[in-house]
């Protein structure tokens, strides 16, 4: 048994079968001897543990004032630069580290050098005794008996079929949630619908300035907003739909799918900028593969073949906005989408 | 009743003690706890620096209360702030930024909240894994296990409602993903996220209600289960390491009084200056970049914080088209098609709900395959549980490529690699990095118990190097003390248990299936050295040779 390097995978020698239970055991020595330590021996030791805890406190005492220093004398109210600000908040970071370090250090150390360092034994008891579980057996049969649940079976089932219904007002007090007050299928049927709407120009995003067809160059992206949206009522709701990227593609390397012909104008597409997997807005345009990159959970959209995912987790294809050129020759909407923006839902469908 | 001689304290102090005492019994509260014993070690305090870092969130989130405004009004900027003066934004973030600028240490108040934060779900993490490892769990702790798997997910919701709060574009588009999230639910998840904020998204109420739950629900249960939590630990009291005088009767170690509350109570102070020490030094969130909350802009290389990393990183795995399949599959129904959004479903409940049920389930599974009801107030090695270490060590590795996977684009751009091959990488470290973790782990662990069984059996490597008159050169071993080969030795080595028939003469399936398990996890198995086994080792090298005394080398 004491050559166990020549065993194989299955039977290593040492590897004991299931069946032989070891009974043999080396006893129990007990807790090993003590160790003094050096303060224990030397009152010299002792007395330099002293004064180091004592060092330690003090440190801790300068750190509490250092503390004081930053805030009144670095600090002042109004009009701080950045880095005063910075060098501020260091301050009061090293100071209160300083502060606290002393002592807990300083206590420590003192515990752990100077305080006694005999381990001591306690034993454990048992969690619950038998005697005392046939005692609390008794107790609550003396309260079921004396409360009569058992015998009143009336009593007992109204007083369960009250108070499961008791709960069910509150569930229901949550429903003005919701504090638009629309019916729940007004919910989900405001998600089908944007701003956009026929004739809406495509603006650009913050500004709201509109644009022409012209200034749309092959391989530019611009983020588009509606008009008007800086002065709708709930600006981000309106926005976290609306929201477009607008780019210029050269018309030949488009896959243009049967009742999207007109959608775009010479090339110029408008897409959903958000992204169909959870929502975030989509930011990155690589100009020379024409793909489009979502930065929260990389989806990559082909913008040559009208947004269809190539990779990562979005289950559908962002919507095209279908857009035209008015009279002016600024591009604007043809329609809103066709079919909601965003992440997918239940009520969704195709 | 008069009691003819009742005790009269002489000094002022004693008479303050003694009117306490008098009044709600201290002496026992003393008399308890004054010296109860604790044992120490350094893997015991993760438990402690949870504790510390949620007292100091308490007392940096109640600093930040009387300052923040958490409404959702829009209001233009005019704080001390340049770059960002005349900007539109909420409330809560231009409160956010007061903070920050306005309000002296109120920066530095943040930042040890947000770095608090951080570290108590990593700590509490830590700690569950020390628990685990050490098979602290089992039975009578089994239902403080669960208490601490709770306590967990309420430090994420903490961390998850906090988050949000200032506003900011980061935690803003958090929010969204959210709202993504819940939409993907069947049936209920359209209105799921109308009700949360307040109507569609953004709205302007979800940051209100968070704070509510930000600073009343959540921080009540967390104080509540706390409470339990230690509660507990008083009852069973501390488990201890196994070694030489330590007992599953005993308990080795420090009185509170002095040395332990002096070392915990030190150690607060300790994670107290820590933390000021990072929340001084290094920035954390700085909201004043990213700019007020807008659904249209995002910023490259986003984070989430490092706790919602791996429910990120499997949303990032998960592919949504695989060729023509989509996993948004549309069903239809008699009234339309309606959509189930697996490509968020599955990444987003999957994982993580695996990851909590086994882990909640985990000392009752053990407790199932392994037979043993028994009470255990030792604690394993890790070595001395092969299966069970590999077991979690899988679960870790699981956990850690998701966690990866939520920075996918930044490896990606560090390593000057592939974004989609990162991706595809992970998706197969998803699958085969936990088996081969098990698998690993389990073969150093089993490994780990073979040397210990060498050390006990041939002494351990003296660093001696000894010549023989031949000239052979060879390594002097020395015998192990008792102490150490009782630590060696004794330890709890599981057994496969075949399948057993109940009490009709029965093996049911579920029986069956047990034994199949037991017979996974303990086949291989390295048993204690026994004294017979150690007499055998002596008397094959002759007794001199183990005590280091003779030229011969042992044999490797």
């Amino acid at each position: 048994m004491g050559d166990h390097s020549h065993g194989s995978p299955e039977n290593s020698g040492t590897v004991a079968k299931a069946d032989d239970v070891a009974q043999d055991r080396f006893p129990d020595p007990g807790l090993p001897p003590h160790r003094p330590r050096l303060a224990d021996r030397d009152p010299r030791a002792a007395k330099r543990h002293e004064r180091q805890v004592a060092l330690l406190f003090t440190i801790s005492i300068i750190g509490t004032l250092f503390f004081f220093v930053s805030y009144f004398v670095l600090g002042h109210l109004g009009d701080m630069t950045f880095a005063e600000l910075r060098v501020q908040n260091a301050a009061l970071g090293l100071g209160t580290a300083f502060a606290m370090l002393g002592i807990g250090v300083g206590i420590v150390h003192w515990a752990k050098t100077l305080m006694p360092d005999h381990e001591l034994v306690e034993s454990r008891h048992e969690i619950r005794t038998e005697a005392d579980r046939q005692d609390a057996v008794e107790i609550v049969d003396t309260i079921i008996e004396e409360s009569g649940i058992k015998r009143r079976p009336l009593i007992r089932n109204s007083l369960i079929g009250a108070i499961a219904l008791a709960p069910i007002p509150a569930i229901f007090m949550f429903r003005d949630l919701e504090r638009s007050g629309k019916t729940a299928g007004e919910m989900v049927e405001q998600l089908r619908h944007t701003m956009w709407d026929t004739g809406v120009r495509l603006t650009r995003d913050p500004s709201g300035t509109p644009i022409k067809a012209s200034d749309v160059q092959i391989g530019s992206a611009f983020h588009v907003i509606p008009e008007g949206l800086n002065e709708a009522e709930d600006v981000l709701n309106e926005k976290a739909k609306a929201v477009v990227l607008l780019m210029r593609m050269d018309p030949q390397e488009m896959n243009i799918s049967e009742g999207r012909e007109d959608w775009n104008v010479d090339g110029i597409v408008a897409y959903s900028k958000i992204c169909t997997h959870v929502g975030c807005p989509i930011a990155l345009y690589e100009q020379h593969t024409h793909h489009l990159l979502c930065p929260c959970h990389q989806s990559t959209f082909d913008l040559a073949n009208e947004c269809k995912v190539v990779f990562g987790p979005a289950g559908h294809a962002l919507p095209q906005l279908p857009i035209m050129v008015d009279a002016e020759g600024y591009l604007v909407a043809r329609s809103d989408f066709h079919e909601p923006v965003g992440p997918a839902y239940w009520e969704r469908g195709q | 009743m008069a009691t003819t001689n009742e005790y009269t304290p002489s000094t002022a102090t004693g008479r303050l003690a003694n009117f306490v005492d008098t009044r709600v019994g201290a002496s026992t509260i003393v008399k308890e706890f004054g010296r109860k014993i604790f044992p120490d070690h350094w893997s015991f305090m993760f438990g402690e620096v949870a504790l510390y870092t949620f007292v100091l969130l308490l007392l940096s989130g109640t600093f930040l209360t009387f300052f923040f405004d958490p409404s959702m009004a829009h209001v233009v900027y005019e704080g001390s702030y340049v770059p960002l003066k005349g900007i539109g934004m909420s409330t809560a973030m231009a409160s956010t930024l007061d903070i920050s600028f306005d309000v002296r240490g109120g920066l530095f108040m943040r930042q040890v909240h947000h770095w608090s934060a951080l570290l108590f779900v990593a700590s509490l993490s830590v700690h569950m894994l020390r628990v685990f490892f050490t098979g602290a769990f089992r039975r009578p702790r089994e239902l403080n296990w669960v208490v601490g798997g709770v306590l967990l997910i309420m430090g994420l919701a903490a961390g998850f409602t906090g988050y949000s709060l200032p506003d900011d574009l980061l935690s803003g588009n958090g929010l969204r993903i959210i709202d993504g999230v819940m939409k993907a639910l069947p049936v209920v998840g359209t209105y799921l996220s109308m009700f949360f904020f307040g109507g569609e998204f953004p709205g302007e109420h979800v940051i209100p209600r968070l704070y509510s739950l930000h600073i009343m629900i959540v921080p009540a249960v967390i104080i509540l289960l706390l409470v339990i939590h230690l509660f507990m630990v008083v009852t069973h009291k501390h488990t201890q390491y196994p070694g030489p005088g330590r007992t599953n009767d005993n308990v080795v170690g420090f009185p509170v009084g002095p040395v332990y509350a002096a070392k915990a109570g030190g150690f607060f102070f300790i994670v107290f200056g820590i933390v000021a020490f990072i929340s001084g030094i290094f920035q954390i969130n700085p909201v004043w970049n990213y700019g007020p909350y807008d659904p249209s802009p995002v910023s490259a290389g986003t984070q989430p914080d490092w706790y919602i990393g791996f429910v990120d990183g499997a949303l990032r795995l998960m592919p949504g088209v695989l060729g023509d399949f989509s996993f948004v599959w549309n069903i239809p129904f008699p009234w339309g098609d309606n959509s189930l959004v697996l490509s968020v479903l599955l990444p987003a409940l999957v994982p993580a709900g695996a990851l909590f049920t086994v882990m909640f389930a985990w000392p009752w599974i053990e407790r199932w395959v392994t037979k043993d009801n028994r009470e255990h107030h030792l604690l394993d090695r890790p070595r001395n549980a092969p299966f069970r270490t590999a077991m979690g060590a899988a679960g870790v590795v699981f956990y850690c490529v998701m966690w990866a996977a939520a920075s996918s684009d930044l490896i990606a751009t560090h390593f000057h690699v592939a974004l989609n091959d990162v991706t595809y990488w992970l998706r197969a470290l998803f699958f085969v990095g936990p088996l081969v973790a098990f698998w690993l782990t389990r073969r150093i662990c089993l490994s780990l118990q073979r040397k210990d069984r060498e050390i006990v059996l041939h002494g351990r490597e003296a660093g001696i190097i000894q010549m023989s008159p031949e000239g052979g050169f060879s390594e002097k071993h020395e015998e192990v003390d008792v102490y150490k080969r009782y630590l060696l030795t004794n330890f709890n080595d599981n057994q496969y248990i075949p399948a057993q028939p109940d009490a009709a003469g029965h093996i049911s399936r579920k029986e069956k299936r047990r034994a199949k398990i037991s017979k996974f996890f303990f086949e291989d198995r390295v048993a204690p050295v026994t004294p017979s086994e150690l007499a055998a080792a002596k008397a094959a090298h002759g007794h001199h040779e183990v005590e280091g005394e003779k030229q011969d080398s042992i044999e490797k």
